[in-house]
């Protein structure tokens, strides 16, 4: 092989063309260099996408890449997964993509567990349609398919991936180089659904939609990174903590300089604390929310299939049937 | 009669039947009706074991070198009400020493496990048939459930028939006595125990049933031995002294069939076979992509057990990640096959456009059945192929062919992925309900003669990637078949319009116009690699043709023999072959029967501009000869 690969390398040579200023830019960058540091192959990574302002990422990306139809990239990535399980198969999508018209195939990936690294750029909006509400947008929203305000209520991508028996949730911010890195390095280690949602900002129709946890000037005070086996700390000088209620089940701040033995220490495995810290908000829960290794999808496939898909047999092995006979002249 | 008295039969029916009765031999004479055939219909509640039973007498009769047809008749519902008309399960099954091509018009033999099937039946039945009644479910509450106001073995009904009524169920317990089963399970045992007298009556070995239940039944022991003492009971009986003086045992000769080795084979296991041989011949692992729904299941059923010849099986969330997961398959270098049937098909549009548009192969089966929507899931009908051709939003060219005859449904599928490959275009390949579960005898093909499926190679050039994926043949206008995981050839492709030469996204207005051309004569191209199409049989030229395709092939052909008409049966519908309109220019009439309302009128007026005359039907139940004959002579009756 050549020499190590930078995230120059993993640029195209097409124009990208998101609006000046959309958070997709940096979430580009950051999967670029990803992809160098976990020193993935060009050859053997394959990113498919459905539609939407994120789904272009596939033109931009210099390995594989399938721009698919809306909603269905979890389940063309399946298939492909499935023909060819050295692949590294991500699969890029939305709130309206993966949440709305392909959250069905998004659920089943994830409950299959299948070997797929799943970003799911969440701007709380349709974006390329113009600006109409989605699926994740807050009740109250106003656009152009709801100009009194949305009435619907909206789904957490977070609770939805454990519902459907998710084995990895994480979240980052587009513009937080930092934690974006980490996140995809583990999504990428992780054998089995990596979902991964990214804070996305949309300038043009929702922007800073998010800005109440992602304006870096207050960032120590609304965001929790998380780490596995380390205490839930957060705030200028780490002095402020998670502590679970139990009068209320629930998760709550608690100064942490007074009662550091109450603050919990982040256990990726433990599905119950997973769920609180999904619905906590200022601070809002980052990196890797939940993980629990388990066998992926295609590994139990071929375990399964008799030939690990391969042909150990002819056909004129099997073209008798049960049983035959002779008819002569 | 009583119901104490196993055996009745009415004397009246041999001289009114047509039935001539040799020493050993019963031969059912009837018009239009293949000679030396015997058209056998079982029927009874969806929980009697109909279908199996059927299957397992198909097995049997195909081991002795007849010739045969089967028509599994099926409701919707898995266990419909008890008794009920609509809950009447039926299988027919035509046999014989000539060539069978259908399941037949009129049943001469009919075992009816309850009144509702004995209702539902005997209008199918022609004069003199023989009929072999459950007396034991012929109680006040069936009588009346089938809408029997008077019971039917004594109020006349059937005195045009012979019958023998037997205790089926009362005799079947007790012959499974000696296991100590509950009563429910004893009963369960009655369809073999019927199958036994079948087998007695048509001089059938027990050795192909009797090892299926051996193998089926391997690990529950007592299940397995009591159902193989109801079919030695059933056959026990008749053999008894009782019996053999009022009915011969049936011999139907071996079939004047073409020399070679034979199997029964149905529609769904022919074309399993088909994608899995195509698979061998490319060279390629297959995964077939399907969600559950009648009456595709068969193939996914069928596939899943073909492991062994590189063939995977996806049961998808729904129809259309089951087309997806297959077109991922397909972009990731396997064959990938999905199989549904009409609404599922409907679901799986918008990905074959993304199939389409991104050049990928893919093979999609369609087993018509009844609509619209829900429709007639059990039955079968010809009526998606305006779907297949024409179905699809935007100018979306996919290639359709379609299988005649159950063992066809074998060298069609291979013929699907051929296509598919070649050209890199999705493949729509129409069965029906009715092929799906039809068996007949099938002469297993000699493998080493079938030419290797070849996919495009990626050209050696210093071009760009994307370029060289998207260079096409100049012949199939197909593209290399580049997949991910090959160095140096990284490229993207996607739904969007992309440039002809550099397979880059374009919305470039002149473009857009040569791609749609492209795809459009991309189609049309298979039409130079498919056979000419040849008359089935009959003059080549003259007052009238009949046209057909897909399943109707078997009631057609007899038809068009009988009359001494010129046949032309169509497995190539998109594009149709180059010499069609030929063919067809020299017929004064062109007849089209199909189970839908005209759609191949439709199509040929089309693309041919000719005016056929439509013979349509749907009424969920396959073209009768006798119909079609009546047709044809109607219409040679105008031809002056």
């Amino acid at each position: 092989m050549s020499d190590k690969l930078t995230a120059k390398d993993f640029a195209t040579s097409q124009e990208v063309r998101w609006c000046p200023g959309c958070g997709d830019y940096a979430v580009l960058k950051a999967v670029t260099k990803a992809l160098a540091d976990v020193g993935a192959v060009p050859e053997q990574t394959a990113f498919v996408s459905g539609i939407g302002c994120a789904s272009r990422f596939p033109y931009y990306i210099e390995t594989y890449g399938f721009h698919t139809i809306h909603g269905r990239a979890p389940a063309i990535a399946t298939g492909l997964k499935l023909a060819n399980p050295e692949l590294d198969v991500w699969v890029v999508t939305g709130d309206g993509d993966g949440l709305s018209i392909g959250a069905n195939h998004l659920m089943h990936a994830l409950r299959r567990n299948v070997g797929l690294k799943i970003l799911l750029f969440n701007n709380e909006i349709y974006g390329l349609t113009k600006g109409q509400y989605s699926p994740t947008s807050r009740v109250g929203t106003k656009s152009p398919s709801s100009p009194r305000g949305s009435v619907d209520n909206p789904i957490s991508p977070g609770q939805f991936a454990l519902g459907a028996g998710a084995k990895f949730f994480a979240r980052g911010i587009d513009t937080d180089k930092v934690g974006m890195s980490d996140v995809l390095q583990q999504a990428h280690a992780f054998r089995g659904t990596s979902l991964v949602e990214i804070f996305q900002n949309c300038i043009v129709y929702n922007e800073n939609v998010f800005a109440d946890f992602t304006e870096r000037k207050n960032a120590a005070n609304t965001q929790l990174h998380l780490k596995h086996g380390e205490p839930m700390l957060f705030g200028e000088n780490n002095d402020k903590g998670i502590a679970y209620n139990p009068d209320t089940w629930s998760l709550g701040v608690i100064d942490a300089t007074k009662a550091p033995d109450d603050v919990l220490v982040h256990d990726e495995g433990n599905a119950v604390v997973a769920r609180l810290l999904i619905d906590l908000h200022l601070p809002v829960a980052l990196g890797v929310i939940y993980r629990q290794p388990s066998v992926s999808f295609e590994d139990s496939f071929y375990a399964h299939h008799p030939s690990r898909m391969k042909r150990t047999k002819s056909i004129t092995d099997f073209i008798r049937g049960p049983s035959s006979w002779t008819v002569s002249d | 009669m009583t119901d104490n008295d196993p055996i009745a039969l009415n004397s009246r029916t041999h001289a009114q039947s047509g039935i001539s009765r040799s020493s050993n031999r019963l031969f059912f004479v009837t018009k239009n009706k293949d000679v030396d055939s015997i058209v056998v219909r079982l029927a009874g509640d969806s929980g009697d074991g109909i279908q199996l039973m059927g299957s397992q007498f198909a097995v049997s009769t195909a081991l002795t070198g007849a010739d045969f047809a089967t028509f599994p008749d099926y409701p919707a519902e898995i266990r419909a009400p008890v008794g009920t008309t609509f809950g009447v399960s039926a299988y027919q099954i035509n046999l014989g020493g000539g060539s069978i091509t259908t399941p037949g018009d009129t049943p001469d033999v009919l075992v009816a496990f309850n009144p509702a099937a004995l209702k539902v039946s005997l209008p199918l039945l022609h004069k003199g048939a023989l009929v072999i009644v459950n007396n034991d479910a012929f109680t006040p509450r069936n009588l009346t459930k089938a809408g029997y106001d008077v019971d039917p073995r004594v109020s006349g009904a059937l005195n045009d028939y012979q019958v023998v009524a037997a205790d089926i169920s009362h005799l079947n317990l007790e012959a499974v006595k000696e296991f100590g089963l509950s009563k429910s399970e004893g009963s369960r045992c009655k369809n073999f125990w019927a199958l036994g007298l079948l087998l007695w009556m048509f001089d059938r070995e027990f050795d192909s049933v009797e090892a299926w239940i051996n193998r089926r039944l391997a690990e529950e022991p007592t299940l397995r031995d009591a159902n193989i003492k109801a079919l030695h009971a059933g056959h026990a009986f008749g053999e008894t002294a009782e019996l053999t003086a009022s009915l011969s045992q049936i011999h139907v000769p071996a079939a004047q069939l073409e020399a070679g080795e034979y199997r029964g084979i149905t529609g769904a296991e022919a074309l399993a076979l088909g994608i899995a041989a195509a698979g061998e011949l490319a060279d390629r692992s297959v995964l077939l992509c399907s969600y559950p729904i009648t009456p595709a299941s068969p193939l996914l059923h069928q596939l899943s057990r073909l492991g062994e010849l590189g063939v995977g099986t996806f049961q998808a969330e729904d129809e259309i990640a089951a087309i997806c997961a297959a077109i991922g398959a397909s972009y990731g270098g396997m064959i990938g096959v999905t199989s549904s049937s009409g609404p599922g098909i409907a679901l799986k549009t918008e990905a074959m456009g993304l199939a389409v548009s991104a050049e990928l192969p893919l093979v999609i089966v369609n087993w018509q059945r009844g609509g619209p929507s829900t429709g007639l899931p059990t039955k079968t009908e010809q009526s998606d192929l305006y779907q297949a051709v024409y179905g699809r939003n935007a100018d979306t060219p996919i290639p359709v062919i379609c299988a005649s005859t159950s063992g066809e449904c074998f060298e069609m599928a291979i013929e699907a992925v051929r296509i598919a490959l070649r050209h890199m275009t999705p493949v729509i390949l129409l069965a029906d309900g009715y092929l799906s579960n039809a068996a007949e005898p099938w002469r297993i093909p000699d493998m080493s003669a079938v030419a290797p499926i070849e996919a495009n190679a990626v050209p050696e050039s210093d071009e760009d990637p994307q370029r060289r994926a998207f260079s096409r043949s100049q012949k199939s206008l197909g593209r290399p078949w580049v997949t991910p995981g090959m160095p140096g050839l990284m490229h993207r492709v996607g739904g969007l319009e992309k440039d002809i030469e550099s397979g880059h996204i374009s919305y470039d207005p002149a473009n857009h116009q040569s791609m749609t051309d492209l795809r459009a004569a991309k189609v049309r191209s298979v039409a130079d690699f498919i056979p000419a199409q040849e008359l089935e049989s009959g003059p080549d030229s003259g007052d009238l043709v009949v046209v057909g395709w897909g399943s109707t092939y078997g009631p057609i052909f007899q038809a068009a023999s009988t009359t001494g008409t010129s046949f032309v049966h169509l497995r190539y519908l998109n594009p149709l072959p180059k010499n069609l309109g030929e063919l067809l220019g020299r017929f004064d009439k062109i007849l089209v029967p199909e189970m839908n309302t005209g759609q191949l009128s439709t199509l040929l007026r089309d693309k041919l501009g000719v005016d056929p005359v439509s013979f349509a039907k749907v009424s969920g139940q396959p073209f009768l000869i006798s119909e079609l004959v009546e047709k044809i002579e109607s219409l040679k009756g105008k031809t002056s």
